[in-house]
């Protein structure tokens, strides 16, 4: 019999059980008990959500910050995997080079295709189909871009460069900074790009006056995600940069990050590798996690102007 | 024939042809009192004619309304005038639409020139996201002025009656002032630009009564300098402020049933009211319809 | 009378020179939009022809054999011969879908939900709680993931795979797939560590794709009586069907792509067995492992491996979004 309720006691389709009167309990054993495991059940999937990013938290924290230190941020790396101690500078200092230049490099090419899809491909057929590439290239995985620059770039040039790896960091960054902004713009009222237009903008003018403005938060927190993303990526530098020991600030000589600093180091059977391992693993999801909270609150901005 | 740049370079002189014959009393005053010059004006959206054969003289420091029920096309018709319309792209229009004798529809003709000669207010209002100040500031630094910009955004601010309500505050946002005042706003930024000519696209009608009051008596002020059209969809707000009344109205057509807007009647004010030509407009104004 | 036609008010500049540059500018400026735009098609293009090209002298020597043969020598073993190298690259790629099998089966279950209950069950407040554990959880990079697989829950898990292997010991088929571990880094292992790196994109999402459902039926169901759960097996979820589907896909294309976690949870060995508590490898992992000393063919055929893979993952990925849009599903903001 089903137990599908659709009208109180004394009418078609009642399950079994119930007695009549208009308040009387309807919802008969299996279903209370239905929906208790079912509550259960969900409430239980958050925990289970929290539980691993307690767990990785913690054990960054635990063994990482214990190896901060001024000597660790700026002492250079170890030779020799075996030795213990300190530090990991260069690394921070490719880290924040090769995501600088491709930040440099992605968010304003980004915005400007993001520009071209909103502000004058919106429909189109063209438009369209470089939407669903840019969603489609956001797809795929780092290591790709990574050989495809170390293809175009790499064996042209013979040699691994920090340009190099900010190159495949900033491939893998465009579509991203392209559908964020895209939306972004999307947002952006069409009163106010009629109200420019009828003061005698013209067209870039409106968008370079009036939308980009406006939208300017919401593209922020979106390209600083992307940033945040680029920041921790491994594959594509593995290919790029010849993860070196020492770091230089010449941005065509090879490098390191922290992201393959810690790569290189998890997988020897030292000691002093892991710990330097957590180490930059704590820095790195420190930069990371500011830089993902930081656009949480710019989105935050963003979306109680539009309210208004 | 004319030999005038819209950008106001070169100005020889008046035009001395006239176009075809209109469908209201011959004015006093020759032919420099007209702005507007609507000959035989159809609107399409593709292949669908939104409002046919349009045939009307908008005066010099006349306040025109466009009256007519919902969707009658007198919005539409307004945006012909600054070529807003261009920016849906698939509108068009046939027929011809004078401004001070040049054809604004012209291969020469920059919409953005036009934009500068004349201004629009629109039904929300519809401030940037940026300072009153800024707002204001908008227009002009578009133009390219540097110096002066503060003498310019007062004297705007204060023909919108607005002055002094925010000029302790006009590096304040925009948005933080209220209906009434935004909308006020949004006219002080259009008349910053000195325009010839002010459309207002049913302004007041997200306003309360007393918003709405004020800002008809700025109408009547501008009128002085500027020509003023209209579009309302409140009858009494055209008898009370314009100079002259068109009345617009929609035909159905039987094979696609869509709604096509058509002028019906064009007159001073006055007459539209209290001896309408034409039945239509006499249901219209009597509340019979619409 | 007003004689403002031949004197423009300090309001505008009305000088022929603005005119000329300014409106060649609109036009400028849409093709370099249209440029930056352009180059997504761009890169796609370059990628498929460039690494097809590098990757082609490894093709070329094993033909069909690149995917259908699990042979993976790269170089002669031990001096017994002059030996042809073999890239047959079978065992990645079970390698990669049985580990993104694993990594969805565990994780769709819990990333529904979590959209459950961030949009039908939660109190207000715990709503952005939700969001942020997904957010964070998101942002921790790949091989911070894989520092801590490697060196906290392999060598803690091993005990767990043991009992589980002692408890299954009599059942036919489940004591293949859970069988032996010699050691912690095993597909399991890798599984459950890209589960939790998959479970923010598909719970994003499902959650988007929750948010659509019309609170017009949502309200109707429950006021017929109905309970949650059965508002939401009626209401919400025959509306979100096609949108979750898209959203796995999603998962899976990630999960499919991730290099760095995998390729230090795996294990690394050649093999294809059916023990799931057994070593292997996965696509991008062998790429990410053999690629600093490899060179000629071995190179070519590593970055073969990348074709391969950015062909399945194009493919998944497009599905998805194919499906996606069909369950007109309007993604508010970008998943990534």
């Amino acid at each position: 019999m089903s137990e599908t309720v659709l009208f109180p006691s004394g009418r078609a389709g009642i399950p079994s059980g119930s007695t009549a009167g208009p308040l009387t309990r309807t919802v008969t054993g299996r279903r209370r008990v239905a929906e208790f495991l079912s509550t259960s059940v969900v409430w239980l999937s958050f925990a289970i959500a929290v539980v691993p990013l307690f767990l990785v938290v913690a054990y960054v924290t635990g063994k990482g910050v214990g190896q901060l230190s001024w000597s660790f941020l700026t002492e250079g790396i170890p030779r020799q995997y075996r030795k213990v101690g300190p530090g990991m500078g260069p690394a921070i200092v490719g880290t924040l080079l090769t995501t600088g230049m491709a930040s440099l490099l992605a968010i304003p090419l980004g915005v400007m295709g993001a520009v071209y899809l909103n502000e004058y491909g919106k429909t189109s057929r063209p438009a369209a189909a470089l939407r669903l590439l840019a969603d489609v290239m956001t797809g795929v995985p780092s290591i790709v871009m990574g050989l495809f620059i170390y293809t175009i770039w790499v064996l042209r040039f013979e040699s691994q460069t920090t340009f190099a790896g900010a190159l495949a960091l900033g491939a893998l960054m465009l579509p991203i900074v392209i559908r964020s902004s895209e939306e972004m713009l999307r947002l952006v009222p069409n009163d106010l790009r009629e109200g420019s237009a009828a003061l005698g903008a013209y067209q870039w003018q409106t968008i370079v006056r009036v939308v980009l403005p406006a939208a300017l938060p919401g593209i922020t927190s979106g390209a600083m995600l992307a940033v945040a993303r680029a920041a921790g990526e491994t594959a594509p530098l593995l290919f790029t940069i010849g993860i070196v020991y020492r770091s230089s600030w010449d941005v065509f000589g090879p490098n390191t990050a922290l992201s393959a600093q810690i790569f290189r180091n998890a997988s020897q059977p030292f000691a002093g590798s892991i710990d330097r391992a957590w180490g930059a693993a704590f820095t790195l999801v420190v930069m990371v996690f500011t830089l993902t909270v930081l656009a949480r609150v710019f989105i935050k901005r963003f979306t109680i102007e539009e309210t208004s | 024939m004319t030999n005038t740049t819209l950008d106001g370079a070169t100005r020889v002189e008046v035009p001395t042809a006239v176009p075809v014959a209109r469908s209201q009393p011959a004015s006093p005053g020759g032919e420099e009192e007209i702005v507007f010059d609507l000959a035989d004006l159809s609107v399409f959206y593709g292949s669908f004619r939104a409002v046919r054969g349009v045939n009307l003289a908008i005066r010099r420091h006349e306040i025109t309304a466009f009256i007519g029920p919902s969707g009658c096309g007198k919005s539409t018709v307004l945006r012909c005038f600054n070529r807003m319309n261009d920016l849906i792209p698939s509108a068009r229009v046939e027929g011809q639409l004078l401004y001070e004798g040049i054809d604004l529809y012209g291969a020469d003709v920059h919409p953005v020139d036009v934009r500068r000669r004349i201004g629009m207010v629109f039904q929300k209002p519809n401030p940037f996201p940026k300072s009153i100040y800024d707002n204001v500031a908008y227009g002009p630094r578009l133009g390219g002025v540097r110096n002066g910009l503060d003498d310019v955004v007062q004297k705007a601010l204060e023909a919108a009656a607005l002055w002094d309500e925010v000029k302790d505050r006009l590096k304040t946002s925009a948005l933080g002032l209220s209906g009434g005042q935004q909308q006020r706003l949004c006219i002080a930024r259009s008349i910053a630009v000195e325009p010839d000519v002010l459309l207002m696209d049913e302004p007041c009608s997200s306003l309360d009564p007393i918003a709405t009051a004020r800002i008809e008596e700025l109408m009547q002020e501008f009128k002085a300098q500027y020509t003023i059209v209209i579009v309302t969809h409140n009858m009494q707000q055209a008898a009370r402020v314009s100079d002259r009344t068109a009345f617009f109205t929609t035909e159905v057509d039987e094979k696609s049933d869509r709604r096509t807007g058509m002028l019906v009647e064009y007159d001073t004010t006055l007459t539209v009211f209290t001896k309408p030509a034409d039945p239509r407009t006499e249901n219209y104004i009597k509340g019979r319809f619409g | 009378m007003n004689d403002r036609r031949s004197a423009p008010g300090p309001g505008l500049a009305r000088s022929p020179s603005e005119r000329r540059y300014r409106a060649p500018a609109d036009a400028a400026f849409r093709t370099v939009a249209l440029g930056a735009a352009g180059l997504v098609f761009v890169m796609l293009a370059l990628i498929v022809v460039t690494t097809v090209n590098q990757a082609w002298p490894a093709f070329r020597q094993s033909g069909i054999k690149f995917i259908t043969s699990g042979h993976w020598i790269p170089n002669d073993p031990d001096g017994v011969g002059p030996r042809q190298p073999e890239f047959g690259a079978q065992a990645f790629l079970y390698g990669t879908v049985v580990v993104s099998t694993v990594a969805l089966v565990l994780s769709v279950p819990v990333s529904v939900g979590i959209a459950l209950f961030a949009t039908e069950y939660a109190p207000r407040r715990l709503r952005s709680a939700v969001t942020t554990v997904i957010d964070l959880l998101a942002a921790i990079p790949s091989v911070v993931y894989g520092l801590w697989g490697i060196v906290v829950v392999a060598p803690a898990i091993t005990g767990t795979y043991a009992s589980v292997g002692r408890l299954v010991g009599g059942v036919p088929i489940l004591n293949v797939v859970f069988g032996e571990s010699v050691r912690g880094r095993s597909f399991m292992t890798a599984g459950i560590i890209l589960a939790i790196m998959v479970m923010p994109i598909i719970t994003s999402l499902t959650r988007e794709v929750f948010a659509t459902v019309p609170q017009s039926e949502k309200d109707g169901a429950l006021a017929l009586g109905a309970t949650r759960w059965e508002m939401i097996t009626g209401a919400v979820f025959p509306h979100s069907f096609g949108g979750i589907v898209g959203a796995v896909m999603l998962g899976l294309g990630r999960a499919m792509g991730e290099t760095i976690a995998v390729a230090l949870t795996i294990g690394s060995a050649n093999q294809i067995v059916g023990n799931l508590f057994a070593s292997g490898d996965a696509l991008p992992a062998r790429i990410v492992n053999e690629f600093g000393e490899s060179s000629g063919v071995h190179r070519s055929a590593l970055i073969g491996l990348g074709v391969v893979l950015f062909g399945i993952t194009i493919v998944v990925n497009g599905l998805a979004r194919v499906i996606v849009s069909r369950a007109r599903v309007r993604l508010r903001g970008v998943i990534i």
